[in-house]
């Protein structure tokens, strides 16, 4: 256990040497999401219709923007190599990494996530179950993401590959988060919403860790 | 399939010196020693117990080493080393790793300023630290200097001094006393009859 | 080198030997499909009744709905194959995996066109975002997934793993995503009772429904068959040609 843990802070420590690397998929779920009044018009019943949708589409984008760097250099440099014999089973590895890379993608769209919820006039009732909507499903798009990544390693034309793949598998959650926001907004219960994504969280994993780990053992071999 | 018929062991403080042309697929034996490939068919044994039972044994056993030196631009030799070495619970084992690559010098620099032989000093430092019983090195002294190599002579007679094991795969002259080995030219498949099965 | 008993599987997995079981399989299935197909297309545009309510517009519903039962069987048995090639590891199950998607991905195109087709005279609409169409729409993007993967790969024994795990992926997540799609349906549109399921069914209806359903089954089966012959030749190409160091 301490071992997964001491690999989910070195690819921290990693990350954050990689800066620029961090600040990309956050520009971008920024400025997808300033795109939108610019491209529907400024008018606030509208934006405020949107922007739950608006909100979590960009969130889905930028955080596929940002699997790029969780398999691909470690493939390429020969330390997946190394990961793949370290003494922890890979799927423990993937978990490490996952939550590693969820700090620096996930995270961050928390925390900006209500400046962007006011500029699109979004229901005040809302923001709470914006926050615990991207709480519980940004780590379920990262581990969907970080299966994505390990599935495309060594393919070509990876990256656009990995949309592919990665945004069908990303429907239920969209689907779920964004009507538990809508149900707030509307004064009614997000509860059953929140607990159907905390469901697919609870779910991606105990069995994502398994398909990314068999896929990165395909990559290796 | 790129050889078949291979039938080999290696006894503890031995060692394995593998050669051959290119494609001949000394990597791919490395690897399959190290349990990154899966062998078509037969089986890898280690005390009489078959590895593929139990694949965490297997990791504990082996350090592998590749083409590639797994060495972060961004992240200096020695936090890199004890990383690598922490996953092992021998953390305190990397300095006297980096020492012995004469790397001492070095353990604050960053990857990216490190030259390609010093990356595979740090890469073998390790390996060293790693501790574990069998080293299976593609290629070690590509890109060392003659100083290096007789370090890294002297790191593999002590280690099978202490009973470990080494298979090295290696185009240049590299000092392994008592050494087993053969060339993988020799185990080719002869015709399309082997690949029938395939 | 010995011959050892080979089990039954494997020796199909030597074209040669699976050339032979295919080439005694193909005529019934391809015959068959020929007949059932004639026969459901007379039933279905002649010798059946027309909806009293929707008309004559109803018998896309002939295709539309094989179509989509097709769709998700052989995604169905793409994932059952993968599953075995990754236990067993038997070469055929991953090349069916393989031969099966494209077809599988037509047979959704087909739901998905003929549904557009039916859905503009019922509401004057191309397109309607109904439960069962975006989930084939969605199931349509798993298999141009699975598809695009397998192809991108130099080495062409990762990408049918690769694929397979997807594969395996996608079919467990598969009913999640017709469920979410279900509530979001429900959600959007509690008012309209749109839905492409279509009127109940009588038994006319019945036979030429299930004439069509029998003719794309034996098509599919006709057409993989075909598509994995030519697989495991090209596979044997492939070996050749390394042996001889042309690649």
């Amino acid at each position: 256990m301490s071992a997964a843990f001491a690999l989910f802070l070195h690819d921290l420590k990693l990350q954050f040497r990689h800066g620029s690397d961090l600040v990309a998929p956050l520009a971008f779920f920024v400025l997808a999401v300033l795109m939108v009044p610019l491209g529907v018009g400024p008018e606030p019943n509208l934006l405020a219709r949107l922007a739950p949708g608006m909100l979590w589409i960009t969130a889905l984008l930028a955080t596929l923007l940002a699997l790029d760097r969780l398999f691909q250099r470690d493939f390429e440099d020969g330390t997946l190599d190394l990961l793949a014999l370290a003494p922890m089973p890979l799927e423990l590895i993937v978990l490490a990494k996952v939550a590693a890379h969820w700090v620096t993608t996930g995270l961050p769209f928390m925390a900006i996530a209500p400046i962007l919820g006011v500029m699109l006039h979004l229901d005040s009732a809302s923001f709470v179950t914006l926050e615990i909507s991207l709480l519980i499903g940004t780590p379920v798009l990262s581990m969907i993401g970080a299966f994505g990544a390990a599935v495309t390693l060594g393919a070509r034309r990876g990256g656009a590959l990995l949309a592919l793949l990665v945004l069908p598998l990303y429907v239920p959650i969209l689907i779920f988060a964004t009507s538990a926001i809508g149900a707030a907004g509307e004064g009614l219960s997000s509860r059953p919403h929140l607990l159907l994504l905390a469901s697919f969280f609870a779910g991606g994993i105990v069995l994502v860790p398994f398909a990314a780990a068999a896929a990165l053992r395909n990559a290796l071999e | 399939m790129v050889f078949t018929g291979l039938d080999f062991a290696v006894p503890a403080g031995g060692a394995l010196l593998l050669t051959g042309p290119n494609g001949s697929g000394k990597s791919s034996l490395i690897r399959l020693m190290a349990g990154l490939i899966r062998p078509y068919s037969g089986r890898l044994e280690h005390d009489g117990m078959r590895l593929s039972d139990d694949p965490a044994l297997h990791r504990e056993l082996v350090a592998y080493l590749g083409h590639q030196d797994a060495v972060k631009p961004m992240l200096s030799v020695a936090e890199g080393t004890r990383f690598w070495a922490s996953l092992r619970g021998r953390r305190d084992k990397a300095e006297a790793a980096m020492a012995m690559m004469g790397l001492s010098d070095l353990t604050e620099t960053a990857g990216r300023f490190l030259s390609s032989g010093q990356r595979r000093r740090a890469a073998l430092a390790r390996v060293i630290a790693g501790g574990a019983p069998i080293w299976l090195l593609d290629e070690p002294t590509v890109g060392l200097d003659v100083k290096s190599i007789a370090a890294l002579e002297a790191a593999l007679a002590m280690h099978r001094a202490e009973g470990g094991i080494v298979v090295a795969a290696t185009h240049a002259p590299i000092a392994l006393p008592g050494a087993g080995g053969f060339n993988l030219a020799d185990f080719e498949p002869e015709n399309l009859a082997d690949e029938e099965a395939a | 080198m010995t011959t050892a008993r080979i089990p039954l599987l494997h020796r199909y997995a030597n074209p040669a030997a699976f050339g032979r079981l295919s080439g005694q399989i193909l005529p019934w299935t391809a015959g068959a499909s020929a007949i059932l197909l004639a026969l459901g297309l007379y039933f279905a545009l002649f010798s059946s009744p027309p909806d009293y309510q929707q008309g004559e517009s109803v018998r896309i519903m002939y295709v539309h709905v094989p179509a989509a039962i097709m769709s998700e069987i052989v995604y169905g048995l793409m994932a059952a194959a993968a599953a075995a090639g990754i236990i067993w590891k038997h070469a055929l199950a991953d090349l069916f995996v393989k031969a099966a998607a494209p077809l599988g991905a037509a047979f959704t195109f087909l739901c998905l066109v003929a549904g557009s087709l039916w859905g503009k005279p019922m509401w004057g609409a191309w397109w309607v975002w109904d439960a069962r169409l975006t989930s084939e729409l969605v199931l349509f993007f798993l298999y141009l997934g699975y598809l695009a993967l397998v192809d991108a790969f130099d080495d062409p024994q990762r990408g049918l793993r690769a694929g397979a795990i997807l594969v395996l992926v996608g079919v467990v997540d598969l009913p999640i995503i017709k469920f979410s799609v279900d509530w979001w349906n429900t959600l959007h549109q509690p008012a309209s009772l749109i839905t492409m399921s279509g009127p109940k069914m009588d038994k006319s209806m019945l036979l030429p429904l299930m004439l069509m359903i029998g003719a794309f089954t034996t098509f599919f089966i006709t057409v993989v068959l075909m598509r994995l012959e030519s697989e495991l030749l090209a596979r044997r190409i492939r070996a050749w040609r390394t042996a001889a160091g042309d690649e």
